[in-house]
C-alpha cells in the first residue's frame, strides 16, 4: 500500500491508504479526524468541504494520491481555540440544528470570507449553493456569514 | 409515604454512557454568547454525586443533567434540561448536559418523534429538578438544623434565616441519602429564569470544531467496518454471488452472507465500499415488482369508494351531496419521498457471548432493544443501546433496520463493526414517506358549504387522514374515509406524518373552494370555526378559539387585507397539538416565480428555549417548501428512480425566503415544534403560487407542475 505524507493542520501526517483513497477517509478513517463529514461521496451536497492551500474543496472526491504537498485545513484547524470569527458568529446565532452539515459550512464560508471580506447577499447564497443542510438552518447560516464578515 | 433515594432511582450502567465516546463532554452550556464572554463555570469536581438519573452533583456545585431522548437536531438535548434546571433552581452556566443511554429503568418514552418529547416530559422534568432541590434544602435544613420552609434557593445557593449559605456542592454528599419527596411544589412560571431565555445549543463546541458527536464519527480499537449489499428492487431475491473481486480489494477482510443481503467487512470505510461494488449478485424475482404509476392507479380509483368503516360519519353527507346544488371537487397526490438525513444510515455493534453493545444514531432505542434481541435470539437484559448525536432524523430513524443488521454482521463475525449505509443505499431502501392521495368533495347549496367529504389513500397507510381536525366539527354533515393500499415497498413516518401532505391538499382546496364561494379565504376558515364555536359536531382534538386567535393574527400581521397586487397564500393548521398559521408571499421574476417571504404565527403554549423554538420553526418551514417545490422519487419495477444529490434535489441557501415569526404568547403547557410548521407550508406556497400564476397545483413536487402546465 503506498505511504503520504500529508500536510494537514499545520502537521506533517504519514498514511499508508490506496492511490484512489479519497481524501476524507483518510482524514476520519486514518487520521481519526472526523469533524470533516460524508453526506453523498460525490461532491454534491459540501459536508465533505476542506481547505486545499486556502480553497474549499470537496474531499469526498479528491483522491489522496493528488494532495501532495498542498497545505490541508480542516475544521479542526480552521482556529487553534475556537476563535475563528464564523465560529463566533455561530455560537451567536445558534446555527445549527443536527449541526450535521455545519463543518462543511463553516469551511465553505471561511474560504468566501478569506476571497471575499464583504460579500453581498448574492455573494454569500452562490457561494454557500453547493452546501446541504437538510434541516434548514440557511436563515441562521447566512446571518451568521453577515455578521462574521463585519467583525 | 417517601421513598430512599437508592429505591426511587436505580442509576443504570448505562446512564453514565457518555464517557465511553472517549470524548469531552464538559463542553457543554459554558457559551452561552461568544467565545469571548464565556461566563466562567465552577470548576471540575473531585467527586460526583448521583442524585437521580437525570442529575448528578459534583462537590464544586458543577451540575450535570442527563438527557433522556434522543438528539436529532431538534434540540431537546438542550431544552429538555433547562426544564430540569429551572426547578432545581441552578445557574445555566454550572450545568453540563450528558446524552443518556437506553435506560426504561428510569426513564419513559425515550423516543425522537411526534414533536411529543417536550409535551410529555414537561410535568415529569420539571418535578425531577424539584425534588433533587427539596433533598439538598433537608440536607441544609439538617445541617443548621433549621426549618426547611426558612430556607432561600437560588442559583444553587441556599440560604438561612440568618444569612448563611451553603452551595449544593458543599451539600451534594449528604443530600444523596435524604429522602425522596412524593409531591413537590413547583415554580410559578413568573419565576422562572431558565424557562423563557434563549440557550446556546449545548453541543455547538463539539459542533463547530470538529468533534465527534454523531453515530458516523463513533469509532472504537480493533473496529471492522462493514457496507451492505442488498437485493436492487423490492420484490426481487438473492439467487447466488461471486465476492472473489471483492476479496481482491485492498483492505476488504471478509464477505458475509446474512439472508439476502450481503456484507462486507474491511479495515476502512472506503475498503467496503469499493469491495461492496465489486460484488457480482444476482436477483431473482420472488414478489410483486411495484410501479408509482401502478400504485396511484389504485390510489384513484380508491378514492371513488366509501370505506366500509369510515374514519368520521357526522350527520349524512351522501345525502347532502345528491340535493347540492353544486359538488365542488379536486384532487391532490404526492409522491414518495426519502428522507435524506445528512447523516446516513449506520450503526455500532458489538456483539459476543456475554453481551450486545449497540451505538450509534436511532430515534427509537426500546424498539430496537427488541428488534435485535429477537433477531439475535437474546436477552434484553444483554442489550445495551447508547445514542449518539444524530445528523438528522425526519422519522427516518424510527425504523432500525440497519441497528438489525449491524448487530447481525458483528454477531456473524464476532468482531467490534461499524456499518455504514452510503448515500446511495441510504436513498434506495427505504422505508419511505408512503404516496398518497386525496378527493375533497364540497357540496354547495344557496352559496354555504352544506357537506363535506375527504377520502384519502395510501400506500401502507393506516389512516390517510386526521378526523378529528378542522373542518371536522364545524359541520353538520361531514365524512372522512382511508384507504390503504398494499404494496411491498417500505413506507413509514416521514417529518410529519400523514399532515405533511393532507395539510397541503386541504390548504389549497380551501383556497379554491372560498373562491368559488366568492369569499376571502381567510373568512371562509373564521366563517367555519365561527359555527363550531356555537356548536361543535362531534370531538375535535383542536381548541376553535385558540385556531381563531391563531388565523387572527397571521391576518394582522401579514396584512392580508391590504395585500393589494402582491401575491400572498394562506394556510392556516393544527396539528402535533400546536397551532401554526403561515402567509406565503411570492414574486415573479426573470426566473420565474419565487417564494419572497413567510410570515409564520404559531401557538405552542410556553415557550422553553425561544433561540430552538425559532430553528425549528425556521426548519420545518423551509423543510416544507422544499419538499413541496422539489421533492420527487418514484420507483420502477420495485426499483427507485434516483440514488444521490445530483438527482434528487434538497432546497439551498439561495430558494429560502425571509422568515418572519409570531409567537402567541401563552402559560399553556408546552408543546412541541419538530414537525407542525411543515404542514402549512406547502399550501401557503401553492396558494400564493396561484395568486402570482393563475395556476392551480394538484401535485407535488410543484417545479413538476408548473413545467407542465408551461
Amino acid at each position: 500500500m503506498p505511504q503520504y505524507t500529508l500536510q494537514v493542520n499545520g502537521q506533517s501526517r504519514q498514511v499508508d491508504a490506496d492511490a484512489d483513497t479519497p481524501l476524507l477517509w483518510v482524514l476520519r478513517d486514518e487520521l481519526h479526524l472526523v469533524g470533516t463529514k460524508y453526506g453523498c461521496g460525490i461532491a454534491q451536497c459540501g459536508a465533505c468541504t476542506i481547505h486545499v492551500d486556502g480553497s474549499p474543496m470537496r474531499s469526498c472526491s479528491f483522491p489522496v494520491s493528488r494532495v501532495g504537498d498542498k497545505k490541508i485545513t480542516t475544521i479542526e484547524g480552521l482556529s487553534a481555540d475556537a476563535s475563528h470569527p464564523l465560529q463566533q458568529a455561530w455560537r451567536e446565532h445558534d446555527v445549527p440544528q443536527c449541526g450535521y452539515c455545519q463543518a462543511g459550512q463553516i469551511m465553505t464560508a471561511a474560504a468566501l470570507l478569506a476571497d471575499t471580506p464583504r460579500p453581498s447577499d448574492e455573494d454569500i447564497a452562490s457561494a454557500m449553493h453547493g452546501n446541504i443542510c437538510r434541516c434548514g438552518s440557511y436563515p441562521k447560516i447566512k446571518q451568521a456569514i453577515k455578521a462574521a464578515a463585519k467583525k | 409515604m417517601t421513598s430512599n433515594r437508592r429505591e426511587f432511582i436505580k442509576l443504570s450502567a448505562l446512564a453514565g454512557g457518555g464517557a465511553i465516546f472517549g470524548f469531552q463532554v464538559l463542553v457543554s452550556c459554558k457559551t452561552d454568547s461568544s467565545s469571548k464572554m464565556i461566563e466562567a463555570a465552577l470548576p471540575d469536581p473531585d467527586q460526583w454525586f448521583d442524585l437521580s438519573a437525570y442529575v448528578k452533583i459534583g462537590d464544586t456545585g458543577l451540575v450535570t443533567i442527563m438527557s433522556p431522548n434522543p438528539e436529532i437536531g431538534q434540540n431537546v438535548k438542550t431544552s429538555m434540561p433547562m426544564i430540569i434546571a429551572e426547578e432545581l433552581d441552578v445557574a445555566w452556566k454550572d450545568v453540563v448536559v450528558e446524552q443518556a443511554g437506553l435506560d426504561t429503568d428510569n426513564f419513559t418514552r425515550q423516543v425522537a418523534g411526534g414533536s411529543q418529547s417536550i409535551r410529555f416530559g414537561w410535568k415529569s422534568l420539571r418535578e425531577a429538578g424539584a425534588k433533587i432541590k427539596h433533598m439538598l434544602m433537608q440536607a441544609a435544613a439538617k445541617r443548621w438544623d433549621a426549618d426547611i420552609a426558612s430556607l432561600q434557593v437560588s442559583d444553587g445557593i441556599i440560604t438561612n434565616s440568618a444569612g448563611e449559605t451553603l452551595s449544593y456542592g458543599e451539600l451534594a454528599a449528604e443530600a444523596v441519602d435524604m429522602e425522596v419527596p412524593e409531591t413537590v411544589d413547583l415554580k410559578d412560571p413568573k419565576d422562572y429564569k431558565i424557562i423563557g431565555q434563549g440557550k446556546t445549543n449545548v453541543d455547538m463546541e463539539g459542533i463547530i470544531t470538529g468533534q465527534p458527536l454523531f453515530g458516523l464519527d463513533f469509532a472504537r480499537d480493533g473496529m471492522v467496518y462493514a457496507a451492505m449489499k442488498r437485493p436492487d428492487a423490492f420484490g426481487m431475491s438473492l439467487k447466488d454471488y461471486d465476492d472473489s473481486a471483492t476479496r481482491a480489494v485492498n483492505g476488504v477482510i471478509d464477505v458475509v452472507k446474512i439472508g439476502d443481503k450481503i456484507a462486507v467487512i474491511g479495515k476502512n470505510t472506503w475498503a467496503v465500499i469499493k469491495g461492496k461494488k465489486a460484488l457480482q449478485a444476482t436477483y431473482v424475482k420472488s414478489a410483486s415488482l411495484e410501479s408509482s404509476d401502478d400504485l396511484s392507479k389504485k390510489m384513484q380509483e380508491a378514492l371513488d369508494q366509501l370505506s366500509d368503516e369510515p374514519k368520521r360519519n357526522d350527520g349524512d353527507v351522501v345525502a347532502r351531496m345528491d340535493e347540492a346544488d353544486q359538488v365542488f371537487e379536486r384532487s391532490y397526490e404526492a409522491p414518495f419521498l426519502p428522507h435524506n438525513t445528512l447523516e446516513p444510515m449506520n450503526f455500532f455493534a458489538d456483539v459476543t457471548d456475554d453481551k450486545v453493545e449497540l451505538i450509534g444514531p436511532i430515534q427509537t432505542p426500546q424498539w430496537q432493544r427488541s428488534n435485535v434481541a429477537e433477531a439475535l435470539g437474546r436477552e434484553e437484559s444483554e442489550i445495551s443501546i447508547m445514542m449518539t448525536r444524530q445528523g438528522g432524523g425526519f422519522g427516518r430513524r424510527l425504523y432500525g433496520n440497519f441497528v438489525v443488521e449491524a448487530a447481525e454482521i458483528s454477531n456473524a463475525i464476532r468482531k467490534p463493526t461499524k456499518l455504514i449505509w452510503t448515500r446511495e443505499d441510504d436513498m434506495t431502501f427505504g422505508p419511505f414517506r408512503p404516496s398518497s392521495a386525496y378527493k375533497f368533495k364540497a357540496a354547495l347549496k344557496d352559496g354555504k358549504i352544506t357537506g363535506y367529504h375527504l377520502t384519502g389513500a395510501g400506500v401502507k397507510m393506516r389512516n390517510a387522514c386526521r378526523e378529528g381536525f378542522f373542518p371536522a366539527g364545524c359541520l353538520a354533515d361531514l365524512r372522512i374515509d382511508s384507504h390503504s393500499i398494499d404494496s411491498n415497498i417500505p413506507t413509514g413516518a416521514w417529518r410529519a406524518p400523514v399532515t405533511n401532505f393532507l395539510a397541503y391538499a386541504e390548504q389549497a382546496f380551501f383556497d379554491e373552494l372560498a373562491a368559488e364561494l366568492g369569499k376571502d379565504p381567510v373568512d371562509l376558515r373564521l366563517e367555519l370555526l365561527a359555527s363550531a364555536q356555537k356548536g361543535l359536531v362531534g370531538e375535535v382534538e383542536y381548541d376553535t378559539d385558540k385556531m381563531i386567535r391563531m388565523i387572527e393574527v397571521a391576518r394582522e400581521k401579514s396584512d392580508w387585507d391590504n395585500r393589494g397586487d402582491k401575491h400572498l397564500g394562506f394556510s392556516a393548521y393544527f396539528c402535533h397539538n400546536t397551532y401554526v398559521a403561515e402567509v406565503a408571499e411570492v414574486e415573479l421574476t426573470e426566473d420565474g416565480p419565487r417564494v419572497k417571504k413567510v410570515d409564520c404565527v404559531v401557538d405552542c403554549g410556553l415557550v422553553i428555549n425561544p433561540k430552538g423554538a425559532i430553528n425549528q420553526i425556521e426548519g420545518g418551514i423551509i423543510d416544507g417548501i422544499g419538499h413541496a417545490m422539489y421533492g420527487d422519487y418514484a420507483f420502477e419495477a420495485g426499483k427507485g428512480s434516483m440514488n444521490n444529490f445530483n438527482q434528487y434535489r434538497l432546497i439551498r441557501m439561495m430558494e429560502v425566503p425571509e422568515i418572519n415569526i409570531h409567537f402567541i404568547e401563552s402559560h399553556d403547557d408546552p408543546t412541541g415544534l419538530g414537525e407542525p410548521t411543515l404542514p402549512p407550508a406547502g399550501g401557503a406556497v401553492a396558494n400564493a403560487l396561484h395568486s402570482a400564476t393563475g395556476k392551480r397545483l394538484y401535485r407535488q413536487p410543484f417545479v413538476k407542475e408548473l413545467e407542465v402546465l408551461g
